[in-house]
């Protein structure tokens, strides 16, 4: 056992030679195959860790949301259709929500507007929460609406009209925070300012960040919407196994509506970054085409320099045997750096430094984006699977030509002349 | 690679709290989506988007957003009733 270890270590010492006598091309082998690998590892960390991540955070969406649909396009959602909704068979309870956008053109950004949920639904959050607490807010009822008060509370900011309460990337945009104004323009053309209460934590921004949280009362102003509308309700059903039962009912009683379950909604962020998508498939496909590459290089043969060194080798004495460990090592060790390199680097570009290289494209052409540090949901079985799609590759294409190499008659080998 | 390993075990367990108060936030506010693409309304709340979002424009319309590219179509719309 001693002795074939320190065999091995000979054998490993003289590839490190033999690999540094061919600086440039291995360098250049051992990046590119980095590059490969860091671009592989990179997209399966960031997209495995936002599905998992998105798969957490939004277990606690609502149950079904119902919205109208008018000619293929979201409509508002009469108040009225709620009481044929709570008569259903197993429906806990409905709440409206009040939510839509806001195009400011002073930054190119889209903002989303949110009017925060009603009491029943925010008690039972205060009691598990004990730093979201909600004080009071708009109810079912359109006539509430008006009455609309003290409101909201999230971390200490508390939501009145006439004050909003924004996301962190808004504020970061604007470059505004607590106490400052910010203009809008109503429905009527007629500018409204409102007083940022506070701020959403930045911690928080990967779904708060385009957020602006404002009064039931202020979002009617805001938009002209009369109080026997809503942008959609939520429905809460007694029991969690009816959800879908739940949803073909509402379907049938009001065939304008269009439920969503929750299910749905964590199946879109499932799907997504799913590597048949556009961009994805294009990284993909690189990936696999600067393998091919690769793989083509190798079986279809060693140079001239390293077959009459192969030559030389086994005219000193050497057996076939020792070329191809010789090989093996040469290979294990272009891989397994290359492998481990790219790894790491991906590791510290996901979750490091906020996807640096895939930024870009994320961004596409929104000015507002989200900072967010994704959660490093990395485990033993992606790595796995990243050396199977990498290292084994890589070998399986080497195996042949230095079999044939490693076979083959000295004195042929070191006739063999020029690179 | 088990340093790797060891580190983004660590780093789960010490972003316990931040997914929980995210995930508070979505109960909390009932919110539906995560703030990824804010460039388009079909985009920013990609769970919620009508049925036609594809030919928003005009009939035939070819998706025209970079974060399009990232997204299928839900499954439902691929489902036959």
């Amino acid at each position: 056992m001693r002795n074939w270890i320190e065999k091995q270590r000979y054998i490993i010492d003289f590839t490190i030679s033999s690999l540094l006598r061919r600086k440039v091309k291995n360098f250049g082998l051992l990046a590119l195959y980095t590059l490969i690998v860091f671009i592989l590892a990179s997209t399966m960390f960031f997209t495995y860790s936002i599905k998992k991540e998105a798969s957490l955070i939004l277990k606690g969406a609502p149950e079904i949301v119902v919205q109208k649909i008018v000619a293929g396009r979201h409509d508002l959602f009469p108040v009225s259709y709620i009481d044929a909704i709570k008569s259903i068979r197993g429906v806990a309870s409905v709440e409206s929500r009040l939510w839509g956008y806001y195009y400011d053109s002073l930054v190119s950004a889209n903002y989303t507007l949110l009017t925060p949920p009603s009491t029943a639904n925010a008690a039972d959050t205060a009691k598990a929460s004990t730093k979201t607490t909600v004080v009071e807010s708009e109810s079912d009822d359109p006539q509430s609406a008006n009455n609309s008060k003290p409101l909201f509370e999230l971390n200490g900011a508390v939501l009145e009209p006439g004050t909003l309460i924004i996301g962190n990337g808004i504020a970061r945009l604007r470059n505004i925070g607590k106490g400052d104004y910010m203009p809008f323009r109503a429905f009527d053309g007629n500018v409204m300012n409102f007083k940022i209460a506070g701020t959403l934590s930045s911690q928080s921004e990967l779904v708060s960040s385009d957020l602006m949280l404002i009064t039931g009362e202020d979002f009617r102003k805001l938009f002209g919407i009369d109080n026997n509308y809503v942008t959609d309700v939520t429905v809460v059903v007694n029991n969690p196994s009816e959800i879908a039962t739940v949803a073909s009912k509402i379907k049938k009683r009001l065939p304008q509506a269009r439920p969503i379950i929750r299910d749905e909604i964590l199946r879109t962020y499932d799907s997504i970054f799913n590597w048949r998508g556009g961009m994805m498939i294009v990284i993909f496909s690189a990936a696999v085409l600067a393998f091919v590459i690769f793989a083509w290089d190798k079986a279809s043969g060693l140079s001239a320099g390293e077959r009459r060194e192969i030559g030389i080798l086994k005219a000193v004495g050497w057996e076939t045997s020792d070329v191809i460990q010789m090989k093996f090592w040469e290979g294990a060790m272009i891989s397994l750096t290359a492998f481990l390199t790219g790894v790491i680097l991906a590791y510290t570009h996901v979750f490091f430094t906020g996807s640096i290289v895939f930024e870009p494209a994320l961004k596409g052409w929104s000015s507002l984006y989200p900072n967010f540090e994704l959660t490093p949901f990395v485990n033993l079985e992606q790595l796995t699977t990243l050396f199977f799609l990498t290292v084994v590759p890589y070998t399986v294409a080497t195996i042949v030509p230095i079999w044939r190499a490693a076979t083959i008659d000295p004195d042929s080998a070191m006739r063999f002349t020029g690179e | 690679m088990s340093l790797l390993l060891v580190h983004a075990n660590f780093s789960e367990s010490a972003r316990q709290a931040n997914l929980e108060e995210k995930a508070m936030l979505v109960k909390t506010l009932k919110l539906t989506d995560l703030c990824l693409f804010t460039e388009a309304r079909y985009t920013r709340h990609l769970s919620q988007a009508d049925l036609n979002t594809a030919f928003q424009d005009h009939p035939m319309s070819l998706e025209h957003f970079p974060s399009g590219s990232f997204t299928q179509p839900p499954e439902r719309m691929s489902e036959r009733p």
